[in-house]
C-alpha cells in the first residue's frame, strides 16, 4: 500500500494507478451487472462472493501447469486461458442450478440465506480440503491472458483493455437480454408474479434462467480477476468485498438500470480503492483506522440510499418494450422511482 | 430465538442479529475488562465459575444496550422503510448494511484482536461416566432454559404476547382490533435484543470474544430458525440444539475445517424435504 501511495506522487504513478483502478472497477462492474440481472427478477443473491470465487478457482486450476513441490491442487492441465474463462462460466451456472433447485420455488428469503451460506462453505472447503486448491496457501503464478506475448510494462494497458472489452460485451449482452421479450417477462415477474403466472409464464423457469445467466457472468468476472491478480486465496473472496461491496454498487448506482450500475461501480469503487490514497494525509487517529471507517461508510451508504434515494443515482426507466413509446404508461419523464413503488407493493405482500 | 421472533413477528430477516450478539458480547467485555474495573465492577468469582459480579453487571448492560440499539434502528431505519412500503428485500438489504456498520464500529473501538472475559485456563470437572464439563457450561445451559421458559410465558401468558402473535399473523387485522402494532414491534425488538445480547455474552463465555463471532454464527442461526420453523421459538430452541449437536458430532467423520458447512447442508436438506421446518405451521 505504501508503495502505491509513493508511486502516485509522480505523473506516471498516477496513470498507472488509474489504469489499475479502472481494470478492477471493470471487473466489479461485471459482477454488479450480473447481480442486477438476478435482482431484476427478485432474486436476492447474498453470495456473490461464492460465484466470483468458483469462477476464479476453476479457471485458475485449469490453466495452471501441474502442481510442483509443496503445491497441491486438482487439474493443472495448462489449457488456454479463454477456455478457462468458459469453464468458469459453466462452473458458475452449475452452482446456480444446484442452489436454485431447492430454493427458487420457495420463499424469497431462503435463497438469500442459502447463498450467504454457500459462500461460507466454499471458503471453508477451499481452506481445509487438501489437494483441491492448495488450501489457504492459495494459488500463485496464474498467467494473465496474452501476458507472454506482451513485453515489459505495457501489459497493464492490455489488462485494462481486456477488462473493458469484456465489460462492454457483458453490458451489451445484459441490455439486449433486458430489452428482449425474455427481459420483459422477468420484469413482469418481479412486478407482479401472480399476473405473470396468469399470463402463462413459468415463473420458476424464468427466475432460474436469470439466476443462471447472472451466475455465469459472476464466474466470468472471477476468472478475469484471477488471471489479472495472478494469485488468489480463500481470503480474497470475503463477504465484504465479494458480496456487500457489489450490493452497494447496485443500490447506489440504481438497481434495475444497467448504466446506473456501472456508474455505481465507478463511484463506490473510487471511494473504496481511493481511500488508501488519502490515508497518509489524514491525522494519525483516523489514518490508522481508515479501513474500518471505510467499512462503516459502505454500510451507511447502503442504508442511506435505501432511506433517501431508493432508486439510486440513475433510476430505472419505466418501460414496456422498446417498440412501445415511453408515453404509453403516462408521465414519461417521471424518473422518481415509480417502478420502485410497484416493486415494493409487490414484495410486501 | 431472538432471530426467529423478529423474523416471525416483523417479517424481517435480520441479518444484523449476529452482529448485535457481537455487541452484547463486547458491551459485557467492556464492563469486565480493565476499563470496567476502574469503575469498580470487576473482580470476584462465584464458586467454581470463571466469573463474578462483573459479568452479571456486564450482562445487564449488554441487554439494555442491545435492546436500545435495536429500538433506535427500528425507529431510524425500519419504520421509515415500512412506511415507504418496503418489503422483505428492502429490509434484508438494510439489515445487511447495518450488520456491516455494527461490525466496523466494534473493530474501531476494540480492534481486531480476540479477548476472553477471564484470562487463564478454566479446568473442567468430571461428572457421570467420565464426561467433562466446565462449571460455566452448566451456567450457560441453565440460563438458556430460563430464557426459554420466560419467553414462553411472555408469548402465551401475557397480553403483550397475545398482541405479538396477533401482529405476526396479520398486522392489519391486529391494528384494526386496537392493538398498537408499532408498540408491539418495538417490544419485539427489545425482547429480541435482550435475547441476542444474552446469547452473545454466553458465546463469549464459552468461546472467545472476537469482533466477527456474531457474524460467523449467522448461518447456524438461520439454519436453526429454518429447521425449527420460522417464527416458532420452541422450534428455534430445538433447531439450535440440533444444529449445534450435528456440527460437533460431524467432526467424527469429516474434516474439522468443514464444520461450518454442516448448518448449510441442514438448511438445504430441510428446504428440500420440509420447507416449513420441523415445527412450522402452514401459512
Amino acid at each position: 500500500m505504501e508503495q502505491l501511495i509513493v508511486t502516485l506522487v509522480t505523473f506516471d504513478g498516477a496513470v498507472n494507478w488509474t489504469v489499475g483502478f479502472l481494470t478492477t472497477v471493470s471487473i466489479f462492474a461485471i459482477l454488479a451487472l450480473a447481480l442486477n440481472i438476478q435482482w431484476s427478477v427478485g432474486i436476492l443473491n447474498f453470495g456473490v462472493a461464492a460465484f466470483f470465487m468458483v469462477g476464479a478457482y476453476v479457471s485458475a486450476v485449469l490453466t495452471l501447469p501441474a502442481p510442483e513441490g509443496l503445491e497441491s491442487y486438482v487439474a493443472g492441465w495448462g489449457i488456454p486461458i479463454p477456455v478457462g474463462w468458459l469453464f468458469a462460466m459453466v462452473a458458475g451456472a452449475v452452482l446456480a442450478v444446484l442452489l436454485g433447485i431447492p430454493t427458487l420455488r420457495l420463499r424469497d428469503d431462503f435463497l438469500a440465506i442459502a447463498t450467504i451460506g454457500v459462500a461460507a462453505i466454499l471458503r471453508s472447503i477451499a481452506n481445509s480440503v487438501e489437494g483441491l486448491v492448495n488450501r489457504s496457501r492459495g494459488l500463485n503464478g496464474i498467467d494473465g491472458f496474452l501476458e507472454q506475448e506482451v513485453s515489459g510494462g505495457g501489459y497493464r494497458w492490455v489488462e485494462l483493455a481486456i477488462a473493458l472489452v469484456i465489460l462492454c460485451a457483458v453490458y451489451w449482452l445484459v441490455t439486449q437480454a433486458t430489452a428482449s421479450p425474455w427481459g420483459r417477462a422477468l420484469r413482469a415477474i418481479r412486478d407482479n408474479e401472480d399476473t405473470a403466472k396468469a399470463s402463462g409464464k413459468n415463473t420458476v423457469r424464468f427466475r432460474m434462467g436469470a439466476f443462471i445467466l447472472g451466475s455465469m457472468l459472476m464466474g466470468l468476472a472471477g476468472a478475469i480477476y484471477a488471471h489479472r491478480s495472478g494469485t488468489i486465496s480463500p481470503l480474497t473472496f470475503s463477504d465484504l468485498l465479494g458480496t456487500f461491496f457489489v450490493w452497494t454498487m447496485l443500490i447506489v448506482g440504481g438497481s434495475g438500470n444497467h448504466r446506473g450500475v456501472v456508474v455505481g461501480a465507478l463511484v463506490v469503487g473510487f471511494f473504496w480503492f481511493g481511500t488508501p490514497l488519502i490515508q497518509e494525509s489524514l491525522p494519525d487517529w483516523l489514518g490508522s483506522r481508515v479501513f474500518q471507517v471505510r467499512q462503516l461508510l459502505i454500510g451507511l451508504l447502503i442504508v442511506a440510499f435505501l432511506l433517501w434515494r431508493p432508486q439510486g443515482l440513475l433510476a430505472e426507466r419505466d418501460r414496456v418494450s422498446r417498440f412501445v413509446s415511453q408515453g404509453v404508461d403516462g408521465d414519461p419523464g417521471d424518473e422518481s422511482g415509480s417502478l420502485w413503488k410497484r416493486v415494493r407493493s409487490s414484495v410486501s405482500r | 430465538m431472538g432471530l426467529t421472533l423478529v423474523f416471525g413477528v416483523l417479517g424481517i430477516g435480520d441479518f444484523a442479529h449476529g452482529d448485535k450478539m457481537g455487541w452484547g458480547m463486547f458491551l459485557a467485555f467492556f464492563v469486565v475488562s480493565a476499563e470496567g474495573a476502574n469503575l469498580g465492577f470487576a473482580g470476584g468469582r462465584f464458586g467454581s465459575l470463571s466469573f463474578g459480579w462483573g459479568l452479571v453487571v456486564g450482562l445487564l448492560v449488554a441487554m439494555i444496550g442491545v435492546a436500545l440499539l435495536s429500538v433506535i434502528l427500528e425507529r431510524l431505519v425500519f419504520r421509515r422503510l415500512r412506511a415507504a412500503g418496503g418489503g422483505f428485500f428492502v429490509f434484508a438489504i438494510a439489515s445487511l448494511g447495518i450488520s456491516i456498520m455494527l461490525r466496523a464500529v466494534i473493530q474501531l473501538i476494540w480492534g481486531p484482536s480476540n479477548f476472553r472475559y477471564t484470562p487463564g485456563i478454566h479446568p473442567a470437572i468430571e461428572i457421570l461416566g467420565g464426561i467433562k464439563v466446565k462449571p460455566d457450561q452448566f451456567f450457560i445451559v441453565g440460563v438458556t432454559v430460563l430464557a426459554a421458559v420466560l419467553l414462553y410465558w411472555l408469548l402465551y401468558r401475557t397480553r403483550f404476547g397475545k398482541a405479538m402473535r396477533a401482529t405476526s399473523d396479520n398486522p392489519d387485522l391486529a391494528e384494526a382490533s386496537g392493538i398498537e402494532t408499532n408498540r408491539v414491534r418495538i417490544g419485539t425488538w427489545i425482547v429480541a435484543g435482550i435475547l441476542g445480547a444474552l446469547a452473545g455474552v454466553m458465546l463469549g463465555l464459552q468461546a472467545e470474544v472476537r469482533f466477527d463471532a456474531g457474524f460467523r454464527l449467522l448461518l447456524p442461526l438461520f439454519a436453526a430458525v429454518i429447521l425449527g420453523g420460522i417464527g416458532n421459538p420452541w422450534g428455534a430452541l430445538i433447531g439450535g440444539l440440533t444444529v449445534g449437536i450435528a456440527q460437533e458430532v460431524s467432526t467424527q467423520w469429516i474434516n474439522t475445517g468443514l464444520k461450518p458447512g454442516v448448518p448449510f447442508v441442514i438448511v438445504i436438506v430441510v428446504l428440500l424435504l420440509r420447507p416449513r421446518g420441523l415445527f412450522g405451521q402452514v401459512r
